[in-house]
Parts: structure tokens; sequence; C-alpha cells
């Protein structure tokens, strides 16, 4: 088997030298199928746990300390624990995965739909309910038909169901295809999709899923990474996983890099042990910036989380120390830009994300994000004046009022402002426009000035159809991009 | 005051608001706890009728909860205690400048050309709390101008806010969810779905709740401006809910209705009847002066001397041979001096202001009340043993919708179909036309399901359970099959009597103020004040008359017999609205005076001979009695048009032509005598109406001892006979809504409804008429395959362009059974 390099069969994912758990079987072109799950070790963990009461489950993640992996961090088994003792309770698996950069769970879903649904199925019985709702990503085909395809069979094969494993637990898993939208990540706007309404996130408090999400039950919704760490912690138990990863951070976590390094890709790491600048730079990880080039920023946890820089290489991947540092770990995608890259449309490319997800439940988000684009639209059209800089900053700060979370720039003598931001909004998605903004100007306010004295008379058309180019993994920008932006100088 | 003598204070939370301590009540949001403190916190989405949803954010405050300031929205938190609230400082002023900055910055400001501009929750937040300027610079947002999203209701998407209160009223409230958000981010907009219009009755709540101009009634579009308009607050004489209404005008004539915030009857929604039929009002067919029909000729105009005098040669005969039919559309003080002309001046008791379509007079009047909130308390079982609420009392069924979704109550139906609250019910007992007293009946402990007609068990089990005496249990009631004898109803009330003792009803009845024509003796056998005729002592009255009076059938029997030669219409149409058709023709024609007091030539007011034009709505100063007993102002705002007058100083107008003095010229005048003779009307301080809040509750609790029989048994079905079951829709060929211009087109083709399984053993075959016979009497008739049609009956609603069902229609019967086959075919 060939390790360290790309994986045909699974697009994008690196087979690096590390300890794996979520991405062991991904080598094997077949391990999709429940044939070759069977073969190694497929839902042992359930059996495991179904030799155990519930409870001591649940106590098993806890003292995990199984981190999510949808965007927050929070431990999953002390998520589980405020469930009130209320039934009918729903265990919602997030597979919506839209974040810009993030591609990790499509390879979870795809490589690897059963222990996905394994993992479903411990929660569940440690949770003591039956109802599990599998929500996928619409865009992703490939996965919903692994997912259904496995389904099936782990139905046929008494994985799922009635009876499980010649038992009297019965638990159902239902497969649903979303519509399309990043905003349907938020666990309360899945829930309100699910419910067969608009999806729109529910403001929090009062009410947080736990207490009451779907149908205004008890509802835990967990990132499908997060699930499919049950199958290999069942088995190896909470001290083996803590072998693994930082004290603070047990485990593996999947980190989904792109942009300008040499080997962007999928790779499954310790994370709390390693700095940034062993996985950009390292040969076991993405082995450096491309030739000729040098990093100038990077988004250390998917388009949501503010910029870093040089600066910050030397951090550990640890959730607490890169939020004191002004940003997040987020959903563990890395977007690395070197200096070809036009910092203002770089901004411009995630402020468009922003702005076209809002779903235009509040007005800050709906209406900010929208004029936050036009500006900056404006400003690369040749058709800034000196005052959109302060404007979009402004226009940031009626979204997320207060000093926005943002990353030292030691040779201007600024410190970091550490995470989160405050937010006039429901939910998160406003102030995620403003990361961009805030990041780009705090250390690259002359480009912007350049562009608006000197492209000031003359400009060139700036051609828009690139930027509307989403590629499936979401990069922050392209080559291409890069390219036009750098032309129009 | 000590802490134990304001239950306030120990249940109160204390908290700081602006440095004040304060206290808001248990669970109360913070937006009201500021609100009662007055300290206005700005908003737009907020509804206190309807969930918050926290999406404008316009409520952003400071709050500190031990942890620091932060901004939080009023609207969506609770008061917890010692909470610390700054709706003054830096942030919260921040954030309001933001939101309204981001409000603005893609709204068109065509205020000058905008309804709302006035009236503008948008631009008054903009003054007190917005900033002074504009920093947008790019091209705004562009929609296509007004797109009309119902008949009654255009919609400015470039205007909206997007606060979501229609949508949420559409879809919480009314239960129409016609209306949806589409798109998303700054393209988000309010639309329908392609093909589905918003054709809600409810659609005009919309409108009055929006904050911006976005929604506009197509009535009143374009028509004033609104520093212009002249307000008073009445009440709504569209059915018996009364609702409570703001009527507005401008240069004299009605331009708008709103709802008024009433907690004990509305809630400020209104349907939309009650909020558009005030264009009837300005209706160009208008009777404006009195008109005479002299020997034979067309009805012509005339001066009121002699149109009185004529009227009055024809009342001057033997009082057993004069009858009086209608007065619903009255106010209370009209209906008094009606019932004081006919029955105490004229001495005839053949007076009846329903006809045949409502609840016999003892019911409708001695049975113990209930009001509105008591059937809505939370936690309440309900019965409706009457029609479809949302088609007859619309407004009521807003209220009673609402109390079944969000409170806890739980409905129980006793109806001949299932109703637009069926989805909601707890317990549905659909009953075949003539067993609905037989299945009440049954619902009695250990009495055997086999008695009620083939319920579904657990439909039985349910509603008994609900009805074990562990929860209050009022009744909606009213009629809800005009081809069914109303003693089926009847049978039904006193089963329920027997049942739940201490049972109340609310008398869920149409007809605009017939409550009040009841309670003012507009009926055979009463007299004002829910006295009886017999032995009663009248003393401001010459006389009281000598004989218990006919209804309205026996009034139309006997005047087809010949035996009644004069009579009155007020505001009565029974050619088009009476059950029985063939029966009002006969008798109009064969009476040999009539007299109509009408707004319109109605077609039985074009039979008259003497045509008495009266006032309506919002033209005359009056008062309304609603379905609880509740006495509320319907007052003026414009002069009626021409010689038109309010329905009292038409009777004072005749009285003189009589010789005679009613006792009153004025309207206290004629109030204090109805006080001083109507006993229920003894404490009403009529000067006082108008300020109390909702009006008061008459003492209307009468213990009347009701005989109802045994529960009947219906005639069965000759052969394949399906039963009839005919009702309302709230959109007919009415006159309200005929000659309301926006209402107009609004009725539905009338079309006969069938059950699936039904329409198979019929062999009716798509596309194909079906014939309806009953007893030879045929008509053709369109249908449709409706499963929600209980099987072995028919329903089609009466008024409706198309056919006339009322064809089928003969007064007496205990139900109507008919034959039906395909048109074509034998049968
Ligand atoms: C705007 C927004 C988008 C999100 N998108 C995702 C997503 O695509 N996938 C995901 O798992 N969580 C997403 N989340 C986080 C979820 O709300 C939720 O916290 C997570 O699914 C919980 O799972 P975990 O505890 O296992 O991490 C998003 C949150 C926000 C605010
Ligand atoms: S912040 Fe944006 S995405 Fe979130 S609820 Fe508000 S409008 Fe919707
Ligand atoms: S149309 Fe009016 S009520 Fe409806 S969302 Fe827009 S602003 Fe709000
Ligand atoms: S009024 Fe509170 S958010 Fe709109």
């Amino acid at each position: 088997m060939a390790t360290n390099t790309y994986v045909a069969h699974a697009p994008g994912y690196v087979d690096n030298d590390g300890p794996k758990i979520v991405t062991r079987r991904f080598a094997d072109p077949e391990s999709h199928t429940l044939e070759r799950y069977l073969a190694t070790e497929g839902y042992d963990g359930l059996r495991k746990a179904m030799s155990m009461a519930p409870a001591e489950v649940a106590n098993l993640v806890k003292d995990a300390v199984l981190l999510g992996r949808g965007g927050a961090g929070f431990p999953a088994g002390v998520k589980w624990g405020f469930m009130p003792p209320v039934w009918p309770r729903y265990l919602v698996v997030n597979g919506d995965e839209s974040e810009p950069g993030t591609y990790k769970d499509r390879l979870l879903m795809e490589r690897d739909p059963h222990q996905l649904i394994e993992g479903c199925v411990i929660a569940c019985y440690a949770l003591g309910l039956n109802q599990c709702f599998l929500y996928v990503r619409g865009e992703m085909a490939l996965a919903q038909e692994r997912i259904a395809q496995a389904l099936n069979d782990a139905y046929a094969n008494n994985f799922v169901g009635k009876g499980i494993l010649g038992t009297d637990v019965d638990i159902d898993v239902v497969l649903h295809w979303g519509a399309g939208a990043y905003i349907v990540g938020e666990e309360t706007a899945l829930i309100e999709s699910l419910e067969g309404n608009r999806g729109m996130p529910r403001l929090k408090p009062p009410f947080f899923p736990a207490a009451k999400g779907l149908y205004l039950k008890p509802t835990i919704v967990n990132n499908v990474e997060t699930l499919s760490n049950l199958n290999w912690l069942l088995i190896n138990g909470a001290d083996a996983y803590k072998q693994y990863g930082s004290e603070k951070s047990p485990g593996t976590r999947m980190l989904a890099v792109s942009g300008h390094v040499k080997r962007p890709g999928v790779y499954e790491v310790e994370a709390g042990n390693i700095s940034f600048r062993d996985l950009f730079y390292g040969e076991n990880y993405c082995q450096g910036i491309r030739d000729g080039h040098e990093l100038k920023m990077f988004i250390p946890g998917g388009g949501s989380a503010p910029w870093f820089f040089g600066d910050q290489l030397d951090l550990k991947l640890e959730a607490s120390d890169v939020g004191a540092a002004g940003s997040m770990l987020g959903s563990g995608a890395l977007v690395v830009m070197d200096d070809s890259t036009d910092a203002v449309r770089a901004c411009l490319r995630l402020v468009r994300f922003y702005a076209r997800e809002s779903c235009g439940k509040c007005t800050p988000c709906r209406e900010g994000t929208s004029w936050e684009e036009k500006i900056l639209e404006r400003i690369l059209d040749g058709h800034g004046r000196q005052e959109d800089i302060d404007l979009l900053l402004s226009v940031g700060a009626q979204i997320s009022p207060g000093r926005y979370p943002a990353a030292s720039f030691e040779d201007a003598g600024l410190s970091a402002v550490p995470f989160p931001p405050r937010q006039t909004t429901i939910c998160p998605l406003g102030p995620s426009s403003v990361a961009p903004i805030v990041s780009a100007i705090r250390r690259f306010r002359s480009e912007f000035e350049a562009k608006i004295v000197l492209d000031h008379g003359d400009h060139d058309e700036v051609d828009h159809d690139h930027e509307d180019n989403h590629d499936g993994h979401g990069h922050a920008h392209d080559a291409d991009a890069t390219a036009v932006a750098a032309g129009g100088h | 005051m000590t802490a134990t003598d304001n239950p306030q204070t120990t249940t109160g939370v204390p908290f700081t608001l602006n440095g004040k301590a304060v206290e808001a009540r248990k669970d109360e949001l913070l937006i009201d706890a500021a609100d009662r403190h007055g300290v206005h916190i700005p908003r737009f989405c907020y509804h206190p009728r309807m969930n918050p949803v926290g999406m404008c954010r316009m409520c952003l405050v400071d709050v500190d909860m031990g942890r620091g300031p932060g901004l939080q929205p009023a609207c969506m938190m609770p008061v917890t205690p010692d909470i610390k609230v700054d709706t003054e400082s830096e942030a919260t002023k921040s954030a309001q400048d933001g939101v309204l900055e981001f409000l603005l910055i893609n709204h068109p400001l065509d205020c000058p050309v905008c309804d709302k501009g006035g009236e503008c929750p948008l631009q008054d937040n903009t003054l007190s709390f917005g900033p002074g300027e504009s920093r947008f610079v790019e091209e705004k947002r562009h929609y296509e101008k007004p797109i009309p999203i119902s008949p009654l209701v255009d919609l400015d998407r470039e205007r909206c806010i997007l606060c979501d209160r229609c949508t949420r009223f559409a879809k919480e409230v009314a239960g129409d969810p016609l209306i949806h958000f589409i798109g998303r981010g700054a393209q988000t907009q309010v639309n329908t779905f392609p093909d589905h219009p918003f054709s809600s009755y409810f659609s005009g709540n919309t409108v009055q709740i929006c904050p911006v101009g976005a929604l506009l009634a197509q009535p009143y579009r374009f028509k004033a401006r609104p520093w212009d308009l002249e307000t008073v607050e009445s009440t709504s004489a569209v059915d018996t809910t009364g609702a409570r209404v703001l009527v507005q005008s401008s240069r004299n004539q009605l331009t708008r209705i709103l709802g008024l915030d009433s907690d004990a009857v509305n809630w400020g929604w209104l349907s939309d009847k009650d909020r558009f039929a005030y264009q009837v009002t300005e209706s160009e067919n208008r009777v404006t002066e009195p008109m005479l029909r002299r020997g034979g000729d067309d009805l012509t105009p005339s001066r009121w001397s002699d149109a009185t005098k004529t009227a009055a040669r024809a009342l001057r005969g033997d009082p057993a041979r004069v009858a009086v039919l209608g007065g619903a559309r009255l106010n209370i003080e009209g209906q008094y001096a009606w019932a004081k002309l006919m029955k105490g001046v004229i001495g005839t008791d053949h007076v009846d202001c329903q006809l045949s379509d409502g609840l016999p007079a003892p019911m409708a009047l001695g049975l113990p009340r209930a009001t509105i909130n008591q059937v809505c308390a939370p936690g309440g079982v309900v019965v409706l043993l009457g029609p479809d609420p949302k088609e007859e009392l619309p407004t009521l069924y807003l209220r009673l919708r609402h109390a079944i979704v969000e409170d806890g109550v739980s409905l129980i139906e006793l109806t001949p179909r299932p109703t637009s609250l069926s989805d909601l019910a707890a317990a549905r007992l659909h009953c075949v036309p003539g067993t609905v007293g037989q299945v009440a009946a049954a619902l009695a402990p250990g009495v055997s399901n086999e008695s009620a007609d083939a319920q579904p068990a657990d439909q039985m089990t349910a509603a008994r359970a609900l009805l074990d005496g562990s929860r209050p249990v009022t009744v909606v009631l009213g009629r809800a099959n005009l081809a069914e004898s109303a003693r089926y109803t009847a049978d039904a009330v006193g089963a329920l009597q027997r049942l739940v003792p201490g049972v109340t009803f609310l008398p869920a009845l149409r007809r605009g103020n017939v409550l009040g024509g009841l309670e003012m003796g507009l009926t055979a056998g009463f007299l004002p004040g829910g006295v009886r005729r017999a032995g009663a002592n009248f003393p401001a009255w010459p006389f009281v008359p000598d004989f218990d009076g006919k209804d309205a059938d026996g009034i139309m029997r006997a005047a087809a017999n010949g035996e009644i030669d004069t009579i009155v219409l007020l505001g009565a149409d029974p050619m088009e609205d009476y059950p029985d058709a063939a029966l009002a023709k006969a008798a109009l024609e064969r009476v040999s005076t009539l007299i109509a007091v009408d707004a319109f030539v109605t077609s039985s007011a074009a039979e008259a001979d003497v045509i008495l034009p009266a006032a309506l709505f919002g033209e005359s100063d009056g008062s309304f009695l609603n379905l609880e007993g509740r006495l509320s102002p319907m007052l003026a705002k414009v002069t009626p048009p021409g010689q038109a007058k309010a329905d009292w100083m038409v009777a004072v107008e005749l009285a003189t032509a009589l010789g005679i003095d009613l006792g009153f010229v004025t309207l206290a005048e004629l109030r204090a005598e109805l006080s001083s003779m109507a006993t229920t009307f003894a404490s009403v301080d009529w000067n006082r109406l108008a300020s109390a809040d909702d009006g008061p509750v008459l003492p209307l609790k009468r213990q009347w001892v009701l005989e109802f029989g045994d529960a009947a048994t219906p005639p069965a079905p000759s052969s394949y006979g399906l039963r009839l079951v005919v009702d309302h829709k709230l959109w007919d060929q009415g006159t309200m809504a005929q000659e309301s211009p926006s209402l107009a087109g609004l009725a539905p083709p009338a079309l006969l409804h069938l059950n699936p399984a039904d329409v198979e053993a019929l062999g009716l075959s798509e596309g194909t008429p079906a014939i309806i016979d009953r007893d030879g009497a045929t008509l053709e008739a369109p249908w449709v395959a409706d499963p929600s049609v209980v099987p072995r009956t028919a329903r089609m609603a009466i008024r409706l362009p198309g056919f006339d069902v009322r064809s089928l229609l003969t007064v007496g019967r205990s139900v109507t059974n008919i034959l039906i086959r395909a048109a074509g075919g034998t049968h």
C-alpha cells in the first residue's frame, strides 16, 4: 500500500504516515462496501457498545473528550448530557458540509459510509433513542448514493432497523437530501429544513436543540466526522484514543488544505501536536508553498475564520491557542494564499459567498453582506472612493459590533483580538463575512488604497465570471482569478 | 401597600431598566415589560398577537446578565431576575442606527406616493432612532412595482423589509400559508406560489400589520393620506362576532376599516368582509330617496311624506294580517324603534329577524351564554355544533383556531361535514343530517355506540373522554345545515345539557345584529329584553300584541295563503335569501302591500309598493349586540346619502304618518326608554359605551328551561338517496358582497360536492353534470368528488353563481333527501 501520497479513488485525500482513525480504510478502493467494512472491524464497535449499558457508552465518549468536528469543537459527550429526560428524542447528523474550503465529510461519506452509519447507531443507542436523520448536502450525489446503498445493506443485515443484532433495540436511520444551501449546515436551520420549512436558523436562546430541537423535542446534532470516530473509539477505548493528539484535543482530526501549497489535500492529523508550519511545509504534509512564491496569508479554519499570516505559523493547531490568537480552527479547512494573491479580490470572493448564502432572515446580514459585496466590487471595478475602506469596516461593525477578532500584526504593533466575534445577527453567518474584510484591511490596507488611487481613471473591466466559479473544493480563490487580478495592475 | 396585597409584587421579576428598578411579570418579554414602564423599544417584526421571531433586529438593546452588557433582541427575551437593561447606551444606539441604515439602503423611499406614508413605522423609527443620512451609493434592489397577490392585496416588494409579519400571520394565525419568503440573501422576497394567489379570507390583516407600505389594500390604494382620515371606534356588523373596528373617512366618504385590538373579541384581526364591505356604502345602486309604486306602475322617486303615508295606510288594518321580516342589519336602537312600532303601536306579533336560517328564538335567547374568552380559555373543551366558522364567522374562527393551536383547547366537532377546524379537532363526529341529536345523546356514559349512527368508535371514545367533566365545556352553537330542521340541533343541545351540567353556549349566528334583533323583540312571542309577550307589562308602549305571532316560515306560508295583507321588509331580501325560494315568491306576490326599508332595490324590494331608503353601516349612530351579549358602539362616520335615514328615524317617520308619537325624537330619548323597558339594558351607561373598552357584556345569563324532545328519528332516504347539506360560503351573492366592487367577483361558482364512493356508486362520470331530483323537481348541477363529504350526503353552498340550490329546499322538512343521476342517463 503506497503511503504518503494521493489516493486515486479518494480524490484529494493524502494517505500520509500518521496514525489513522477515521480514514483508516481509505486506501482500500472498496472501503465503501459492507463486505470490506465487515472485514475491517466493521460494526465491531456497535457489538461492543451493545454489550454495554447505554450510559456506559455515553461515558466512554465523554471520557475520550471526543470534540465536535462541525466547527464549534464542543465535546460530544458533554453535549449528549444536555438532553432532558424527554421522549421522543432525535439524533440528527450534519452532513451538509459547505464551509468554504471544507471537503472532509464528503470523503467520509463516500469512502466509508458504514463507519458513519455505525457511528449513528452507536450514538442512538447511547442516547436511548431510536430515530436518526442523516442530512446530506444536496450536491453530493456520490455520497448520497453510497450512503443509500450502505443503509440498505445495513438494514438487510440487521445493523439498523428492528431488533438490531438480535437484541430488542430498534433504531431507524433516515437519509435526507438537502437542497443546497450553506446555511442549512447551521444546526437549527438544518432542523427547520428537516421539518419541511425554509432553512433559516432559529434564535438560540431561548431553545438549544439538545433541549428543544426537531419538532421541539430533544435533539442532538453531530457532525459526520464526529460520529465516524465511534467505531474505532468503541473498539479501542477512551485511553487508546487519548494516546493520540494533545491533551485538550485528543484523537485525530481531518484537515482539508487548499490553495498555494505543493500538496493540497485532506490529511488526518493529530492536530494539537503539529503547528501550521509543520502542516504547510512538512514533507509528510503539504510540502511547502509552490515554487517561486512566499506565503502571504492563510485561513486556518474555513472561510468564516479570520486570516492568519506568517506571524502565526508556529502556533499549534489547538483550538484554544488559535482562538486566543484571533481566529478559529472551525471545520478544519485551511486555505493557503501566496504572494500572487490579490488581498482585495480574495476578500471579495469570500464576502460574495456569504452575501449569496445569507438566508435573509435578519436585517444586518441580509442587507449588510450584499452592501459589503457591492463596495468591494466597486473598488475592484476602479470606482473606489477613499472613504470606502472605512465604510467597509463600519458596515462590518454593524453586523459584528466591537473589536473583530484578528491576528496580531507585530510589525504594525497590533496585538491579537481573540475569537469569537460579537453579532447583531441571529447566527454567525453574517459576522463571518466580516472576517475577510477586517483581516484584509488590517493587514493590507495599502492594497485597497492602491486600487482606489491607481485604478482611478483607467481601469480594466474585471471579468467577474471567474469569481462565480465556486469549485467543489471551495478554494477561496484560484490561480485564474489571481492572474486576472494581477493583470489589472 | 404591602407586598402581599399586590399579587404583581409577589410574582414580579425585578430588573433594572435604564437605571431604574422595575418589575416584569412572570415570563414577560422585555419589549412588553419596557412598554409597560414607559420605555418604547423600537421594533418591526414583533407583533404582540403573534409568536416573536427576532428577525428585524430593531429591538436590540444592551442587556447585562451578569457577564457584562451585550446586545439582545428585546422581543425574544423573557425578563430574568436582576438583569440590567440599557435602551439608551451607545451600543444600543449604534445597533439601532445600523439596522435602520440597512433597512433603508435598498428601500425605494417613495414615501410621497405610498399609502403608508404618515403612519409608517419605518418612517417613524427612522426619525426617532435612525441615522441622519445614508452612506449607500450603490444601485438599489429593483422589483416590478406592485404585483397583485390576491384580488384584494397588492405587494410592492421594493418596500418590503422582510419582517415576516404577513407570512407569519398567514401561516400561524390564519392557517392559510399562501405567502412565503423565496430566494435568499438580499434577493429574499415575499411572494406567492405560482398560480396560487393569496386568496385567504383574512388577507387584509397583512396590509394592516405590514410595518411599511409593501402590502396594499386595493380598495384603499391612493384613496387618502393618513393625516386626512378621521376615525371612530366602532363595531363590524358583518356577522354576530361583532369585531371591533376603527372606521375611517375622508371628505365624508368611508375609506378604510381597521381591526381594533380588543382583548375580548377580535384581537385586532378582521375578515376581509369586515374590512372591505364598507364599500357597499359607496355603491351607485344605493336607494337615496323614497320610492313609490303608483297604481301598478314602476317604482318612482317620491317625497318621504307620500311614501310614509302610503305605508301607514297599509299598516292600519288588522294587526294579525301585518308581518315584519328582517332587522338583523339594524342597530339596537333601530331594532327597538321598529319593535315598538310594529308590536307596541301596530300590534302585530308576526315578526322575525331570522329568515329560517338561524336558531329558534328561545334557544338563541335562553341558553346560558359564554363569552369568546371563556370559549377560548386555555385548557377548555369546545363543542362545535354549528357551521364552519371560517365560512360564517371568520373572525371568531381565528380566535378558535388560536385557542386550539396555542392554548390547548380541545375541539369536538358535531357537524354535518368536516370544517376548516377538522384537522385540529380532537374528536370528529360528522353526522348525516338528522342524526346529530342521536349522536350527542350517545355520548352519555354507558350508552352504546350502536345508537350513534355508525360514528367511528375511536372518535366517540375521544369525545366522551373530553366530556367527562374534568375540563370546562362550551358549545359554539349555530345552524350548520339549512336543509335540515333546527330541531335536531335542539336535540343535541338538550343532550349536551344533560351530559355536562353548567355547559354554556355561544350562539354563532351569521346575520349581523341578529342577536340584537332577538333581544329587542324582533321575533314572535318576545318583547325587548327577552321578555315573553304573554302577560308582559310594557308601560311605555301603547299596548302589546294579544296573540303569539308566527316565525318567518309561518309568515311566508300565511302570506302565500292570502292570510297576510302587508309585509314590512327590514333590510330583508327573501326572494334571494329565504331558503324556500318558491314560497318566498308566492308570499311576496300575494300580499297587497310590500314595504321595504332598504338601501338597495333588491329582488324583493323590486316587488315593493314603497321603499324607504335606509342608512347603512358607518352612516348612523347606534349600538351592536354580539354573540356574547356584548353591547358595543356602532358609530356614524359619514352622513347617509340623499334622503336616506337611520332606521329608527324611519320608524319615527312612519309613526308620525300614522298619527302616533313613538315617544322619542332623539337617540338619547330612545335609549332612555329602551333601558327602562328592557331590563337587560337597565344598567347600560350609553354615554360611556364608546369609551368603555370593548363594551359591557349584558347580563343574559338566563336559565330558561327549554323543552327539547327526545332525539327524533328522521325519515329514511327513499331509495339510493343522499341527504343534502346546504350551508354558506363567506363570499356569496349577498347584497353586501355584491355591492362592494372589490368583493363582488369573489364568490366561487356553485358546485355539488359528493363523496367519491357515492360518485362511483351513482355512476357519475367526469365532465357530465349531475341531475338532482327531489320529489320530481330537478336541477342540473356541476359536481366535484370531495373526500371531505360525509358518505351518503351531498353538500352545496347557497347563494353562489351557477345554480340556485334553494329550488330543492322546502321549509318544514326535517331533512332533505335527494336522488342523483348522471345527466343524459336514465336511473
Ligand atoms: C453558518 C454555519 C454553518 C455551519 N455549517 C456546518 C456544516 O456544514 N457541517 C457541520 O457539521 N456543522 C456546521 N455548522 C456547525 C453546526 O451548527 C453544529 O454546531 C455542528 O453540526 C455540531 O456538530 P458537532 O458537535 O459534532 O461538531 C455550521 C454552523 C454555522 C453557524
Ligand atoms: S445571520 Fe444571515 S444567515 Fe444567519 S440568520 Fe441572519 S440572515 Fe440568516
Ligand atoms: S410585506 Fe410587509 S409585513 Fe410582509 S414581510 Fe414585507 S414588510 Fe413585513
Ligand atoms: S422586533 Fe425584535 S427583532 Fe424585530
